[in-house]
């Protein structure tokens, strides 16, 4: 067989991605569709900087998801080497040093092979996964931890603003790439200490979730008790499982090399989120409904939670889009460094910290990661900028 | 103003304290010294010998007595061994009359930054080289970035809305998207590589370290200075929009001022208090970046110090680059806090 040209490169690995190419357009469409009953989400659709940005972001999203856990995009397996084929050229035909090629494969490496001869277009297709496995989830624990800290900060002020705020500049003055040295690596593992800190930052949500029931249904006995005793079973049962990794049923459990990942990025955005979420509390609470509020009667929680957070929504919705992007730079780093996770890892970062080392002969094994990851985070980074011009628009 | 600056440097010192702690308790965990005596010794040690290269080197004391010693408040320990006294204030194995003549205390106090073991040499020396090659580095990227991002952003901001302001928006927010070790590869790919044919620059940056020249200092400068610049020129143009709309300018407008000069005489001094903060705080962000580029390029300065010493446990070492480190920190944050004060009269620190 012969090497394929670049036009033929390009087709087919457009016809490869035809499942995602279906999703966006279900998604493009209904949304577009039901635009004006949608909120904040439909406004979206008049923005094209926001709906760049959201194509770009959902391209990887259901790339990631079909890709990665239905195996639908990928042609060849993330880990399968052929001697055959390091470092050939995107295109090359998809051959065997030992043994034959098994019926059915894939014929071509779309994207080339790498250093060991495994497959880069499936890898990057997989990378995707990986970080959709950790950003959006590690995120949403920074928020928590950060608005679960922030909002008393801010609210009260004096001495508990001062000591929690001296605790984030703490953390926020370290440089990340020294701390991530420091925390992930199989020496501090082996101590239990993220196992410890995953601990403390995963226990934030079940706080803060209970909290915001409590405070909410508490006039309600009956409908209080069942939310907040859901809520306990299974944030109960989901800590124990992913923190100490002593799930009474045995089914949730987290890989301790994960944890660490998971924990370290965590523990770099809270501080962050902490401070923005102190700065505009700081704003809100003097405002009127604020006083109001006070004037009924109101508990300090019941203000924060269901006074404060959703007028702070704007921004933090925002910031929640630029900090998946900061995540996934983050993770990036942890593989540039090639901290944490398993060096066969197929996540962007890993890739990349390999394709590198032999980049100015072939440059092709690390370019894709490098633009998957940059057109992942440029499409977080256009999406924040659409919402923010429609949510300041009304 | 004295007193809020002495407060800021309480608050500063007690940082450094509280972060170089932590810094030293993470490297003083059992694990972390065993790898540190398999990598000086041999991989090949067991459990007592590690154990007695350790007690012999000072690092089996109690935490806050080992951290008293390397801060200098705690006088330092010998041991007796079998040919004299070994101890943590000098190295190798010395008489009882050559200990008693030296100093008790050693630490940074002192002026002693220890002795780093992956360098085999004093720390003060390693840092002091080190840090004068990021120098260098920090001097071109800032002398690169800042003229490019205010240029940038007082374009994109006089107009608001304009071509001119979408088209270079779009060039900031895809920069500020792309982390140093994407654009570099990309950079290093496309201008160094021989698969595009471009071999404009150099791909590496070790021979920069004795003779930096344009060809092979260009593509590091330029991709720390890329992930800053859309940054920066963000908030430039948000300053700059920001200051378009102010009365004064409606009035010189009216007055028929011609617009080169509205911009030039009238918004770019108010338009530039605000990047001022922004570049100060940008210092921060710039040491990751070049932690990757000189990694990345392999470029002998600080950031690879700081690589250096952490994969390898060399406390003393790490401990300096931390302290180095949170003081850029905290000293940029104060220059900023103290700039922003003298260039908006409106606000006091008071």
């Amino acid at each position: 067989m012969e090497l394929l040209d670049w036009g033929e490169i390009f087709m087919r690995i457009l016809a490869r991605f035809i499942p995602v190419w279906i999703a966006l357009a279900v998604t493009f469409g209904l949304s577009i569709a039901g635009k004006r009953r949608l909120g904040l989400y439909g406004k979206l659709f008049d923005s094209p900087i926001g709906m760049a940005g959201f194509a770009l972001v959902m391209f990887w999203v259901f790339t990631g998801i079909l890709g990665g856990a239905f195996d639908m995009i990928v042609t060849h397996d993330v880990l399968a080497q052929s001697a055959a084929m390091k470092n050939e050229v995107p295109g090359t035909p998809y051959t065997k040093m030992i043994g034959t090629v098994a019926e059915g494969a894939y014929p071509y490496y779309l994207l080339g092979g790498d250093n060991l001869g495994r497959d880069v277009f499936s890898r990057m297709v997989a990378g995707a996964w990986e970080v959709m496995k950790i950003a959006p989830f590690a995120t949403i624990f920074a928020f928590m931890v950060g608005i679960t800290l922030g909002l008393p900060a801010g609210y009260y002020g004096r001495r508990l603003d001062t000591i929690l705020s001296f605790l984030a500049n703490l953390i926020l003055a370290f440089p990340v790439i020294l701390l991530f040295y420091l925390l992930v690596t199989p020496e501090i593992v082996a101590t239990g200490i993220p196992v410890y800190m995953a601990a403390v930052l995963f226990i934030f949500p079940v706080i803060f979730l209970v909290t915001l029931l409590q405070t909410r249904f508490f006039t309600q006995t009956l409908k209080r008790n069942i939310y907040v005793a859901i809520t306990l079973v299974i944030g109960l049962w989901l800590y124990l499982g992913i923190a100490w990794d002593a799930d009474p049923l045995g089914i949730v459990s987290f890989p301790p090399n994960l944890l660490v990942v998971f924990v370290a990025v965590v523990f770099v955005n809270a501080p962050t989120v902490f401070r923005i979420v102190r700065g505009l509390t700081m704003d809100i609470k003097t405002r009127d409904y604020v006083a109001a509020a006070k004037t009924r009667g109101e508990g300090p929680w019941y203000i924060m939670l269901w006074e404060i957070l959703p007028n702070a929504r704007g921004p933090l919705i925002v910031d929640f889009c630029l900090r998946i992007g900061y995540t996934t730079i983050l993770l990036g780093t942890l593989g540039f460094f090639g901290l944490g996770l398993s060096p066969e890892s197929p996540d962007w970062g890993s890739t990349i910290n390999e394709g590198r080392k032999l980049l100015s002969i072939y440059p092709h094994p690390a370019l894709p990661p490098a633009l998957a990851l940059l057109t992942l985070v440029l499409g977080l980074n256009l999406l924040a900028d659409g919402l923010r011009e429609e949510s300041l628009r009304d | 103003m004295i007193v809020f600056i002495l407060r800021r440097l309480g608050v500063m010192i007690l940082t450094a304290l509280c972060l170089t702690f932590v810094v030293f308790f993470l490297t003083n965990l059992y694990p972390n010294l065993e790898k540190l005596a398999k990598t000086q010794g041999n991989f090949r040690m067991t459990d007592e010998q590690v154990a007695s290269y350790l007690r012999k080197e000072g690092h089996l004391e109690p935490l806050l007595v080992k951290y008293g010693q390397w801060l200098g408040v705690v006088p330092g320990t010998t041991y007796q061994g079998e040919d004299g006294l070994t101890g943590t204030c000098f190295r190798g194995t010395q008489s009882a009359e050559q200990v008693a003549a030296r100093p008790r205390f050693c630490g940074i106090l002192q002026g002693d930054w220890g002795f780093s073991t992956r360098f085999r040499a004093p720390v003060s020396a390693i840092i002091a080289e080190r840090l004068g090659l990021t120098g260098i580095l920090m001097f071109w990227v800032m002398l690169l970035m800042v003229p490019s991002a205010l240029i940038l952003g007082v374009l994109a901001g006089m107009r608001e809305g304009s071509r001119t302001d979408r088209a270079l928006s779009t060039v900031a927010i895809t920069t500020t998207a792309t982390p140093e070790y994407v654009s570099g590869v990309v950079l290093i790919a496309v201008f160094a590589s021989s698969a595009f044919g471009l071999r404009w620059f150099n791909g590496t940056a070790t021979s920069a370290m004795e003779n930096p020249t344009f060809w092979n200092f260009f593509l590091p400068v330029l991709t720390i200075a890329l992930y800053g610049t859309g940054y920066i020129a963000r908030m430039t143009r948000a300053s700059m929009a920001e200051v378009m709309t102010a009365q004064y300018i409606r009035t010189a407008r009216l007055k028929g001022v011609r617009f080169r000069d509205i911009v030039l005489k009238h918004a770019l001094r108010n338009a530039l208090i605000a990047p001022f903060t922004v570049i100060m705080l940008q210092f921060p962000w710039l040491l990751n970046g070049v932690v990757i580029v000189e990694t990345l390029f392999n470029y002998k300065g600080f950031g690879w110090t700081l690589v250096q010493a952490a994969s390898n446990n060399d406390i003393d070492l790490l401990l300096a680059v931390s302290v180095v480190s949170v003081f850029v920190v905290l000293l940029t944050q104060l220059i900023s806090d103290i700039g922003y004060v003298y260039l908006n009269p409106r606000i006091s620190v008071t």
